[in-house]
């Protein structure tokens, strides 16, 4: 019984994963055949997989074999067209991190003003409401022009998406901190400076970092984007160029390198996060 | 008489409705907390008692009247003045000596760590807390976390102390040995208190002297009884005192009925600035004072409420 409850979650997993790939297989299985699509679609997928002799789709195992040339060689660098895997996620990361941590330096002393006056939080609401909802690619014309480089322009793009969560989750923890414990430090005279760093901020810091966990998923899912479209290096542009040279098992790579390193910066968020959350 | 260490003037408490219309909480409130004094304030729920205590404390202003505290008007919250709040407000994200050393480090912020760390301790083991230290207060008992509340308060060492309702959120047992410790604690330390209750039995076990306020809008304090049992009370003992069920009837009818009618009942020579003062069970009033009026200060019915 214990060993069900152990074991019986992965064994699954595995299992969902062994059909998921039986289902892939027999999909894109070999089949021999005359010509089944059309002239034009067959000179640009190549003769092989317009006779139907193999499907434009790779099989797992062609996968498979792509992404273990991408674990073992991540790091070659082959001209401005042509790097390793490893080189573009971490274009990606550096990218991502250098936005983030900028928002963050921005956001969270911005977003505790706001949080500890309500007629500061009013003020800027119409703002926060306006500039939230626009996507964050909307600004890379704009970041192009003024910034006149397309690796900063990404930063900005990142360091835009990342701004909001985490000024609102930092407002929003600020200036709800328990009335009890600002009580508690009045009584006990405490000054402004030593209130924001001993009180508000271990009281709002859950909050905060939930914030902060948002936006780090947001500006994942925004890199690639706003990578597809400048071009260059990352992993965006890494997706999109195999796109450009119809290699689906390059793509297929890429996307399970996108998720993978998603998971991984969620989960890093969510480990701090636990750090600094408190039992009531 | 000396001056009080606490003297409360003509305080009052208003609120504008939605309608602008203005709504009294209370008015004319005035009293008198003297050095070393455990003072009680009994009421029903509404007549602005936990009010009373913020203004006391500082926390919230008074709509009219003035607080002094060793002679000086109080403007705002002081660590002369700690409050032992009903929810024990400690902070979850620090330990019990976390607690206690925030609080010691905002009285005394020159002290090194070792003097702090000690000064704590001694008033960890004072609530009996010893072994707790490292504890937070989510792996802590409602009673373990009302003492650090306690500790903390009484760290600071503050000239009073200002209590709202400390034990009304514990069980009875836990209530019952908390306010043996109390009871300890302020003999031991000398302790000037002003607490709000709504128990008649905790008022009686720990107070001095009892401030009945009548029930809101426009509370205003009805009378001052004065506890006529000796001071070394203890929860098994206090029963058996003569003047025990006097005192405890008084305030009973007092909470059941009287607290309601008072407004048709007042006397004509009702001063708000000196309400009676009474002492239950004593056959003569206190010098200088005068009774409820149409009001036997004795009674021999036993009303019970509890038990």
């Amino acid at each position: 019984m214990k060993g069900l409850q152990l074991w019986g979650a992965p064994l699954l997993s595995v299992a969902i994963l062994l059909v998921f790939l039986a289902v892939w297989h027999a999909a894109t299985r070999q089949e021999s055949g005359a010509q089944v699509v059309d002239a034009e679609y067959a000179k640009l997928v190549g003769a092989e997989a317009a006779t139907g002799k193999k499907s434009a789709f790779p099989a797992p195992a062609d996968v498979g074999r792509k992404l273990w040339e991408h674990v073992t060689d991540p790091f070659y660098d082959k001209g401005p067209n042509d790097k390793g895997i490893g080189i573009q996620l971490a274009f990606s990361i550096a990218r991502v991190l250098s936005g983030f941590l900028l928002a963050a330096l921005v956001a969270i002393p911005v977003g505790f003003l706001i949080g500890m006056s309500p007629l500061v939080y009013r003020a800027f609401d119409p703002f926060i409401q306006v500039l939230k909802p626009i996507s964050p690619l909307a600004w890379m014309p704009l970041a192009l022009f003024t910034l006149k480089d397309s690796g900063v322009s990404s930063i900005f793009v990142i360091f835009i998406c990342s701004m909001w969560p985490m000024l609102i989750n930092t407002a929003f923890g600020v200036a709800s901190v328990r009335r009890e414990w600002l009580n508690v430090a009045k009584t006990l005279e405490v000054g402004h400076v030593r209130k924001a760093f001993r009180v508000i901020l271990p009281a709002a810091a859950p909050t905060i970092m939930t914030g902060m966990r948002i936006s780090i998923g947001i500006a994942w899912l925004v890199i690639v984007a706003a990578e597809m479209l400048v071009g260059g290096t990352g992993i965006g542009y890494f997706v999109w160029n195999e796109w450009n040279n119809l290699s689906i098992a390059n793509i297929i790579s890429g996307i399970l390198a996108i998720g993978l390193v998603g998971m991984v910066l969620d989960q890093a968020l969510a480990r701090l996060t636990k750090l600094v959350t408190f039992p009531e | 008489m000396s001056d009080p260490l606490i003297r409360v003037e003509a305080i009052a408490k208003r609120f504008t409705g939605r309608d602008g219309a203005d709504t009294t909480v209370f008015e004319d409130i005035h009293f008198g907390v003297e050095q070393g004094e455990f003072v009680c304030l009994i009421g029903h729920s509404g007549c602005g008692k936990t009010t009373i205590l913020n203004i006391l404390a500082g926390l919230e202003p008074a709509s009219d009247g003035y607080v002094f505290v060793g002679g000086r008007e109080i403007r705002g919250p002081s660590l002369d003045r700690a409050v032992i709040f009903q929810s024990h407000a400690l902070m979850p994200w620090l330990t019990v000596l976390g607690n206690i050393a925030f609080a010691v480090t905002s009285r005394w912020p020159e002290w090194d760590k070792a003097r702090v760390r000690a000064h704590c301790q001694k008033y960890i083991d004072l609530v009996h807390l010893t072994g707790a230290e490292k504890k937070r207060p989510a792996e802590l008992s409602g009673g373990m976390k009302q003492r650090v509340g306690i500790a903390r308060a009484l760290a600071i060492q503050p000239k009073m102390l200002l209590m709202d309702e400390p034990f009304s959120a514990l069980d009875a047992l836990t209530r019952g040995m908390l306010q043996e410790e109390a009871l300890r604690i302020c003999a031991e330390t000398h302790q000037t208190v002003f607490m709000i209750t709504h128990d008649v039995d905790e008022a009686i076990l720990l107070a001095d002297k009892i401030i009945l306020m009548t029930n809101g809008p426009r509370a205003r304090i009805a009378e001052i009884v004065a506890n006529t049992l000796p001071r070394s009370r203890s929860h098994d003992t206090v029963h058996k005192e003569p003047h025990y069920y006097p005192i405890r009837n008084h305030l009973v009818d007092f909470l059941v009925t009287r607290s309601k009618q008072f407004e048709s009942s007042l006397s004509a020579d009702y001063d708000p600035r000196h309400p009676p003062l009474v002492a239950p069970g004593l056959t003569e009033a206190a010098p200088g004072t005068t009774a409820a009026p149409g009001r036997p200060v004795e009674k021999a019915v036993v009303v019970s409420l509890r038990h």
